[in-house]
């Protein structure tokens, strides 16, 4: 059986979800249960790591769509990083780098966060 | 010893002037089997040739057409049979998909639009999309009450 598993990790307001492994119809349910857990806590700022995915099937990707208009509704974002060449090929047939951002690092899509939190202290 | 040889010099004289590879794997309805699924497309996307990028591609669209059946034509009942038959040639692999749950027609089933979905909160179509845009070749067949079928098939171009 294919393994599938998240980890989440604070980085001030923003959190992080680590993906690892093979995220298709079987382990959706598990990344589901991870934002749906975020965002019951009231954590709407969430980055996502896709550095130890190996695979994405369309029943991944349909997760960050569940969710993505509630957490927008909170000031909060979905913002992806770290894909493989792979799976950010699967995002862009699809066309969701018009519905969310993507960045190269981890550290870039953090400081996308950190500079609206900026603009909207100002 | 030298009888035996020619024997062998038959077999392959003969597999080769057919050059037909078949492979078969028949798995109840339930998402835990889609990375035997995967594993299995794999295995023969590899033997027929194909480079690693392709062979991604048809493992997505296979999981894909599988994901649809479990969901869609049995309705997450897990009992339901799948049939996934490979036959390659140095020319084509194509992989058939058999399925006796409910009827499905692809005709209903529009190209997905996102910012549709976005409102929507779940999506569909995506599947039936990939499978179209990463296959040279896809083309569903249904008998209502008896099966139905997706065939999807790769070009291949190895001159041997």
């Amino acid at each position: 059986m294919a393994e599938f598993s998240t980890s989440v990790k604070s980085s001030g307001d923003i959190n992080i979800i680590y993906l690892k492994g093979y995220l298709d119809a079987h382990t959706a349910p598990i990344l589901e249960n991870t934002f749906s857990g975020l965002i019951e806590k009231g954590d709407y700022s969430l980055v996502v790591n896709f550095k130890d995915l190996n695979y994405i099937s369309s029943a991944g990707l349909g997760v960050f769509m569940a969710f993505i208009e509630k957490i927008r509704e909170n000031k909060g974002d979905i913002k992806l990083s770290t894909m493989s060449d792979k799976v950010f090929n699967i995002f862009d047939l699809l066309g969701f780098p018009l519905l969310y951002e993507i960045f190269k690092t981890e550290d870039e899509a953090i400081n996308k966060f950190k500079e609206i939190n900026k603009l909207e202290n100002q | 010893m030298k009888q035996l040889i020619n024997l062998k010099r038959l077999i392959n004289l003969k597999t080769n002037s057919k050059k037909i590879k078949e492979k078969e794997l028949v798995v109840k309805s339930r998402t835990d089997n889609l990375s035997e699924i995967r594993d299995f497309v794999y295995n023969a996307a590899s033997e027929a040739g194909f480079l690693s990028e392709v062979i991604e591609n048809i493992i997505l669209a296979v999981d894909e057409a599988c994901t649809n059946i479990i969901k869609h034509a049995y309705r997450s009942y897990p009992e339901g049979e799948i049939t996934i038959n490979i036959k390659y040639t140095n020319k084509k692999f194509t992989i058939l998909i058999i399925d006796y749950g409910a009827p499905f027609r692809p005709e209903t089933i529009p190209d997905p639009d996102l910012q549709k979905y976005y409102q929507q909160h779940r999506i569909g179509g995506l599947g039936m999309y990939l499978m179209k845009s990463l296959m040279d070749e896809v083309k569903y067949i249904s008998v209502p009450g008896k099966y139905n079928q997706v065939m999807l098939s790769k070009n291949l171009n190895i001159t041997q």
